[in-house]
């Protein structure tokens, strides 16, 4: 599903490459966790696969395309089978739960009656039933990253990335993000998972790999977060 | 639902940058009004010059009894030479009419041209009006060869050609003109960077919006349109100022050079009003389109 072969990306002005000689490959239906200190080059991976930077060497592919390739014309449609979520949940302030939701799939042009449809579904999916009509400042962080949850999945991406979405959430309501995720996974989406938290990757078992200087130096299946050291 | 859609954004986008906005369409009226009023100087000199210019005649005074003139030697024009000076004109390539305007008539002009100057057109005597030719041309700006073959004739005092004296009146025309549609193009380019300005504020409001967007993969026309047609909007309001301001420059100007010229001829029409206000207003939109664009480009990239 996310091909990286040999990818190294530096940015303008840096000397050290964010991500140096990195190949991975993530199936269909995983869930990884993406591991690593701060600017070992998580995000910069996560940025790499919706195409929002482009890798000086090394070939991507995502969902069977080669990005490379990808004109810049076709990127939105690559970005509509991939869902983001982000440590600041970027929800519209002056839209509520369902509004924020409906919004993923008003911009790509869906038409009313599925929206209607679909989005109280998955609004259900995330646990926030009967919360449709809260505006985000009304919500938790926890309720509001499910809201971003929601937007993220509702649309039935092949892919959900999500960038420590558990960074600014208490243990307890991480939990449930983290069942949440679990649960998307299971309808076959593949979830990559950047994260500082021990906790949740000790408690989940699933794939690790973690990052060290932009290279990889740990992937193993059923991982936990701490075992290099 | 796609253009209920666009048209919410648009509109919230329009508020939210209300002064802005105001400013872009105070901007683009000005500049449309001032190219408008531009193009309708332009058409109605144009009128004017037709006009007058078919009117326009060669005069050609004969000599009178003390005349100043060199060419005279302060002798009146004989008969036998006021019928050669016929025969000769009427003679002439491009000469289309030829009337002769005697003593009598020259005193009846005269007093009617000066009427309002009591003294002037007493203290003239009927003796002292110089006879003339009065010679209409087949192609008025076909003038030179008519002048040269008079000038310096004997009993033939001078030749003026009418068109110079009004030639002078157009020229000053030309420059307003000019100067209308410099002001003009100045202010069309204001409003151009006031509407990039306008669209880059908007866009910097809207970036968690657009941002999302582009996440959830919306394409580049969907992100963009909101603030093209914020522009056009904007553009067009502005038109339809500029349109009122048009009529009114119509009525109260350009109607008043058609009383002063008591002929609806010579004056442009509302069929001129409207197709200037048409042209102004697809000017207005397109800059206004191409500024959001050019704008956009640089501030929303994939």
């Amino acid at each position: 599903m996310i091909h990286f072969d040999n990818v190294t990306k530096v940015y303008t002005n840096q000397n050290r490459p964010a991500l140096d000689h990195v190949s991975v490959d993530v199936d269909k239906g995983e869930f990884v966790f993406l591991v690593g200190p701060s600017g070992s080059g998580k995000s910069t991976f996560l940025r790499l696969v919706l195409k929002e930077e482009r890798p000086n060497s090394g070939a991507i592919h995502v969902a069977g395309k080669d990005l490379a390739r990808l004109s810049n014309f076709k990127v939105p449609h690559l970005r509509r089978r991939i869902g983001c979520v982000f440590q600041d949940f970027r929800l519209l302030p002056n839209k509520n739960v369902y509004e924020n939701v409906a919004f993923a799939l008003e911009v790509i042009g869906k038409p009313r009656r599925f929206i209607r449809k679909v989005v109280p579904e998955v609004i259900e999916l995330v646990g926030l039933e009967g919360k449709a009509h809260r505006m985000p400042d009304e919500l938790s962080g926890g309720e509001q990253q499910r809201v971003a949850m929601a937007r993220a999945f509702v649309n039935r991406p092949m892919i959900l990335l999500a960038d420590e979405p558990t960074g600014n959430i208490d243990p307890a309501t991480s939990i449930g993000i983290m069942k949440v995720l679990d649960r998307i996974n299971r309808t076959g989406t593949t979830v990559v998972m950047a994260t500082h938290d021990a906790a949740i990757v000790d408690s989940m078992r699933k794939r690790v790999v973690e990052l060290e200087d932009g290279k990889i130096v740990r992937d193993q299946s059923r991982g936990v977060y701490g075992q290099a050291y | 639902m796609r253009a209920n859609f666009i048209f919410s954004e648009v509109w919230i986008g329009l508020r939210r940058n209300l002064t802005m906005t105001i400013a872009v369409i105070i901007t683009v009226a000005v500049g449309m009004a001032m190219l408008g009023v531009g193009l309708m100087i332009n058409a109605q000199v144009g009128m004017m010059k037709d006009y007058w210019y078919d009117k326009v005649e060669v005069s050609v005074f004969l000599c009178t009894k003390n005349s100043d003139m060199p060419s005279c030697k302060g002798k009146a024009v004989t008969q036998g030479q006021t019928q050669a000076l016929k025969q000769q004109i009427e003679g002439l390539p491009g000469v289309e009419q030829v009337f002769y305007e005697d003593q009598a008539t020259a005193y009846k002009n005269f007093q009617d041209a000066y009427s309002n100057q009591k003294a002037l057109a007493d203290a003239a005597k009927v003796e002292d009006m110089p006879t003339s030719f009065r010679i209409k041309l087949e192609n008025p700006d076909n003038y030179q060869p008519v002048i040269q073959a008079l000038q310096g004739q004997p009993g033939v005092a001078q030749v003026i050609n009418q068109r110079d004296l009004i030639s002078q009146f157009f020229t000053m025309l030309d420059k307003l003109r000019y100067a209308a549609v410099v002001v003009a193009v100045v202010l069309v380019l204001a409003a151009a960077l006031l509407i990039g300005n306008t669209v880059r504020l908007s866009a910097f409001n809207r970036r968690r919006e657009t941002g999302i967007m582009r996440l959830v993969g919306a394409s580049n026309l969907y992100i963009q349109l909101p603030f093209v047609m914020e522009g056009m909007i904007a553009g067009l309001i502005g038109g339809v100022f500029a349109a009122v301001m048009l009529i009114v420059t119509k009525v109260l100007l350009f109607d008043e050079v058609a009383q002063f010229l008591s002929s609806t001829a010579a004056t442009i029409g509302w069929d001129d009003v409207a197709s200037v206000i048409t042209l102004t207003m697809i000017i207005g939109v397109v800059i206004c389109v191409l500024a959001s664009f050019v704008t956009l480009r640089r501030y929303l990239r994939v």
